[in-house]
């Protein structure tokens, strides 16, 4: 069971916690713009990155609020963690090892 | 003739303490400080049970918690505890124990014709039979469970407790033997928080065995009672023995087993916990976790009376008990040589056969000097005996140990004491992610590298010197507090010093050959637990299953309750030879929690019973309670689900409920409906966001319906919403998607507009809602309430503030009948107060109380859905016949976009229908396929299925919705819906609307 560091709380057992998939996905603007590719890009894809990815997390069981992080899905290690609007952190050096 | 196999003095057993125990019916005696199994040693009792698929006598292996054969049942009726290892079970007085997976008995057992036919049941048995059509399988299964099971779990409910307890640390140390010791004592003396833990009874690990063994020129346990007595000093020291470390997951997150009362036998009271179940998040861990020895796999080697050779000298030494008088000991090397030293000097007879050529050594020379026979360049190639030992055959080796010459002589001896190396017990390092590395020279595989703040010490760290323990561990102990901050510039201690005589080389054969091809007549195991042979590596190999992630479920080897804990080197290291590659090629399988069996109690805690699962109960419970209500789980909520009365069964009271509601008044809990208030600026646009309808021009005290969609444009959830006041608004949501809607609306205001003005704030619980419905509800309702309820003054689709029955309230006019009906929302503890003024007021007009099932059949006549159950996440507004709540004129809102997509702007999509069967008794089940025409069997064109169907007694007939492809362009035809029965019900499909379609209920009877 992971550690996490909610921006908020601090340091909080990963059962207090949701992951919500890809982070930094931004609801289009005008999607009467979009063609239905683009929309289904949108609504239906995501990166699923083997290595460092960038998330969405909430802390259901705590603060209730959502916050972005990065991490490794491969070793599960977090980098770190953010608010929304924080700007993301670098993927670490180490990506591809 | 009691004891037989007792040493007359020495060992670890509390002499002043005979206990007297059970095994299967049979009474023996034991000391106090015996396990089961040393206690039935010392009784000359070798047979402790079958194995699990040719059901052959097994006896003991080991002396610890990697025992593969001697698995019984402790204990009977409600407090009988299946798959317990012999190995650990702590003797007490009166100890019941049984042997397993044999039947009629122990001695006797009719399974053992599985020996006779195991041509038939080869590695892959089970596999092939999976492969075979799915429907014999069932068949085979029944056949398998019944001939091989592994013992009978208790029937009746567990009558003790259990506790759980979460911990943090600074450094945990699982093993307790003198590398764990060392570093609890440098971790220790830093003033970190340690937690100390091991699984046995007493501290000390290998030492407690180890006759002989000395620190600093005394005896090794003087250094190990000192070592404690500094621990137990210490305040932020935690000591757990009987504790064994089960899991080792991310982030030093250690899951543990302490067994509280299990060596005191059954309790009278459950004021203390049998076992205690810890999790523990340590800033470091260190592993100091021993190793265990490899049996030698030789034809026929699983004989009762085969035994591990450090097993043998842990009877010895610790258990005082000769496990055989007539021993001989195989090895590849030189720790087994104690074991005969040991057996000598406690009058045993001992011949040695050794593998290797020339053995040297001071452990030989002494050998040699007692005048023990040692046969070198030699192998046993099979055993006598069935139910017990009775004799090897030994032949010389060939120079490249893959077959034998000279003649076959016989020894006779009632035990085997083998050695072929030793294994360090990974299995925690690489639970916890941890990478191995094969160590040539050790011939098995060492901890490598780990992402987690780890240290690995002693053997389990490929260390098997005293000396190089100790210095591990005080190293060790010693760094793991300094990372977690305690102990800075401290430095190791000196290690104490701590003797041995060299060992010589050992010669590594992974399996011993015999006078006759493998297999041919006599089995070489390497797992015993599942009976799996190294003819069936072969086998595997033969058959293209190299992996060893497929050797492993092709031939079950490590997929016992010992998870292979003696077998896995093994079996890779053969299927690494037959394939003529290297080992760590074939490689591990990864080690999985737990590390030794738990119990279902331990695990489950104090979470039992009322706390297994919390229910939630709405304010008015207790009424409901007494008023007889039948529940239903909707989520975690106890909701009634219909009020019976005396002789009706549910259908009966069901219908019942649905004609007093359109007859006259009923009255139903909604307080477990989903509320959210919604407040700030900004608040109609997060409506206008997440519903599909306009929320603008909502004036306060008006009521409007909304529908959500996700971004996929799919419904996920409705209810009514009202304007309280400027920009403030009262949500509800369907009882069992409250949560989901509440996330959903985080997520957009944190996420994607936190420059909103808005909140959200749950108050389900904040509300308790009495709803009434009916032509009389009016009736009911004036007598309480101080506002003019005229549909003139308080019409369809407002909200009133007032007080009712002396309390304030907030009353809804809206329907889910179709009836006059108000929605009665108080504040939570008032909702008793209000419900029994409401049953009062009603009972001149016999006010019908009903529960879910009732309010489900009055929409359907209504034609009015349920999300979740109408829908499932696949279903547009459109495919609802929803069009009219989807604006056109409001701009964006969530789901909007995915409307004009190709599929979902289909027009044959899955559509909301009515369905009406041919004939009016019949009831559809839900579920049941509409099929454009009925054939003998499946597949038939499947049209779609029904969601919703139940007997209406307001339309006199049964009543169904369904989703069916283009069902709107098929209003007024007839299809088959079969059943599981094998008959077939012939339907039309119609309007989902079957009771007053022109809506003229609503205004109820005029007050
Ligand atoms: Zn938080």
């Amino acid at each position: 069971m992971l550690v996490i560091k909610c921006p908020f709380c601090g340091e909080r057992d990963q059962t207090e916690f949701t992951c919500h998939g890809e982070a930094h996905i931004a609801r289009p603007e005008n999607p009467d713009e979009l063609t239905d590719e683009q929309w289904g890009d949108y609504i239906f894809f995501r990166q699923n990155i083997k290595g460092y990815q960038y998330e969405r997390w909430s802390h259901d069981h705590g603060c209730g609020r959502w916050f972005n992080a990065l991490r490794n899905s491969v070793t599960d290690q977090f980098v770190d963690t953010y608010k929304i609007g924080e700007e993301k952190p670098a993927i670490p050096s180490d990506e591809g090892k | 003739m009691s004891q037989s196999n007792r040493i007359k003095t020495g060992g670890r057993i509390d002499r002043n303490k005979p206990v007297s125990f059970t095994f299967d019916g049979k009474t023996f005696q034991g000391f106090e400080g015996d396990t089961l199994a040393s206690a039935l040693l010392a009784n000359n009792v070798h047979l402790m049970g079958r194995s699990f698929k040719y059901h052959r006598p097994r006896g003991v292996l080991s002396a610890g918690s990697e025992e593969p054969n001697a698995i019984v049942t402790i204990g009977s009726g409600k407090r009988s505890d299946p798959n317990t290892r012999a190995t650990v079970v702590e003797m007490f007085d009166g100890l019941e124990a049984s042997s397993q997976n044999c039947w009629p008995s122990l001695n006797f057992d009719i399974g053992g014709i599985n020996n006779k036919l195991s041509r038939f049941f080869p590695a892959g048995f089970y596999y092939k039979t999976f492969m075979w059509p799915k429907s014999m399988w069932m068949k085979y299964e029944e056949i398998i469970r019944a001939s091989a099971g592994m013992g009978v779990a208790p029937e009746e409910g567990d009558p003790d407790t259990y506790a759980v307890k979460h911990e943090y640390c600074d450094v945990l140390i699982a093993g307790g033997g003198p590398a764990g010791l060392s570093a609890a004592l440098t971790a220790g003396r830093t003033g970190a928080r340690v937690i100390l833990i091991d699984e046995q009874n007493e501290f000390g690990g290998s030492l407690l065995s180890d006759h002989g063994a000395e620190i600093d020129g005394k005896p090794a346990m003087d250094w190990v009672d000192a070592a404690l007595a500094e621990l137990k000093e210490m305040e932020e020291v935690t000591i757990l023995n009987r504790t064994a470390v089960i899991g080792y997951f991310d982030h030093n997150f250690i899951t543990a087993m302490e067994k509280i009362t299990d060596h005191l036998g059954p309790q009278d009271s459950n004021d203390t916990p049998r076992q205690r179940f810890w999790k523990i998040r340590a800033k470091q861990v260190v592993l100091a976790s021993g190793s265990f020895e490899r049996p030698m796999l030789f034809g026929d080697n699983d004989r009762p009376g085969v035994m591990l050779a450090s097993a043998v000298r842990t009877y010895i030494n610790r258990y005082g008990v000769l496990p055989g008088k007539d021993m001989v000991v195989f090895t590849n090397n030189d720790s087994a040589y104690k074991t005969a030293l040991d057996a000598f000097a406690n009058g045993g007879r001992v011949e040695i056969v050794d593998t290797r050529v020339d053995p040297k050594g001071p452990l030989v020379e002494q050998a040699r000097s007692l005048d023990i026979t040692i046969h070198t360049n030699a192998a046993i190639v099979g055993t006598k005996g069935y139910r017990r030992l009775k004799g090897v055959e030994v032949m010389e080796l060939n120079e490249a140990g893959d077959g034998v010459k000279g003649t076959k002589f016989h020894i006779g001896c009632d035990v085997v004491a083998m050695s072929s190396g030793w294994n360090p017990a990974v299995n925690l390092f690489s639970q916890a992610r941890g990478k191995l590395r094969y160590d040539e020279e050790l011939t098995s595989f060492v901890p490598d590298h780990c992402q987690w703040d780890n240290y690995s010490v002693g053997s389990c760290n490929g260390t098997f010197t005293l000396e190089g323990a100790l210095s591990e561990g005080l190293e060790a102990g010693l760094k793991a507090a300094q990372a977690a901050g305690f102990g800075e510039g401290q430095s190791v201690p000196a290690t104490p010093s701590a003797p041995e005589v060299e060992h010589g080389d050992m010669r590594t054969l992974w399996y011993i050959p015999m006078d006759r091809p493998l297999a041919r007549g006599k089995k070489h195991f390497h797992e015993f637990q599942n009976d799996s042979t190294v003819a069936d590596i072969h086998l595997a190999a033969r058959e293209g299953y190299i992996s060893v992630e497929h050797l492993k479920r092709y031939t079950t080897t490590g997929m016992g309750t010992d998870q292979g804990k003696t077998s896995n080197v093994n079996a890779i290291a053969i299927m690494a030879q037959i394939r003529g590659v290297s080992i760590p090629q074939v490689g591990t399988t990864t080690f999985r929690p737990p590390f030794v069996p738990v119990t279902f109690g331990a695990i489950a805690g104090h979470d039992v019973e009322d706390l297994f699962l919390q229910a939630r109960k709405t304010p008015m419970h207790s009424a409901h309670d007494r008023n007889g209500a039948i529940y239903e789980d909707v989520g975690d909520w106890k909701r009634p689900y219909y009020f019976p009365k005396a002789g009706e069964d549910m259908h009966a009271a069901v219908q019942r409920e649905c004609k007093a509601v359109r007859d006259s008044v009923g009255i139903m809990d909604g307080s477990t409906l989903g509320k959210l208030d919604i407040q700030g600026k900004d608040a109609s646009r997060l409506l206008n966001l997440l519903y599909t309808n306009a929320w603008s021009k909502l004036a306060p005290g008006k009521c409007r319906y909304g529908l959500m969609c996700n971004e996929h444009g799919m419904v996920f959830d409705d209810g009514v919403t009202t304007c309280i006041g400027e920009n403030h608004y009262h949500m509800t949501t369907t009882t069992g998607g409250a949560g989901r809607v509440a996330n959903w609306i985080e997520e957009w205001i944190q996420t994607e507009y936190p420059d909103w003005d808005v909140y959200a704030t749950s108050v389900t619980e904040q509300w308790a809602v009495s709803i009434l419905n009916g032509p009389k509800s009016r009736k009911v309702l004036e007598k309480l309430v101080d506002i003019d309820l005229s549909a003139e003054a308080f019409p369809f689709m407002a909200m009133k503030e007032c007080h009712i029955a002396g309390v304030p309230a907030r009353i809804y006019r809206i329907s889910f009948t179709g009836e006059l009906s108000y929605e009665i929302n108080v504040p939570a503890r008032y909702g008793l107060h209000v419900w029994d003024a409401l049953l009062e007021a009603g009972e001149e007009f016999d006010i019908c109380q009903y529960g879910t099932e009732t309010m489900h059949v009055l929409r359907a006549e209504k034609g009015f859905i349920i999300a979740g159950q109408d829908t499932d996440g696949s279903v547009t507004p459109m495919d609802l016949d929803m069009d009219w709540i989807v604006s056109k004129k409001k701009g964006d809102f969530l789901g909007r976009r995915s409307f004009t997509r190709t599929d979902t702007a289909r027009t044959d999509r899955k559509q909301l229908v009515g369905v009406l069967t041919e004939d009016p008794n019949v009831v559809l089940m839900e579920g049941a396929h509409l099929v454009r025409e009925l054939k003998d069997k499946p597949p038939m064109d499947m049209l779609g299925h029904v969601t919703s169907s139940y007997m209406s007694p307001n339309c006199g007939r049964s009543i169904a919705m369904a989703l069916i492809r283009d069902g709107k362009n098929l209003k007024g035809q007839s299809f088959m819906v079969p059943t599981m029965s094998g008959k077939a019900h012939k339907v039309t499909i119609t309007d989902p609307i079957f009771f007053d379609k022109e809506n003229k209920r609503i205004d109820g009877e005029p007050s």
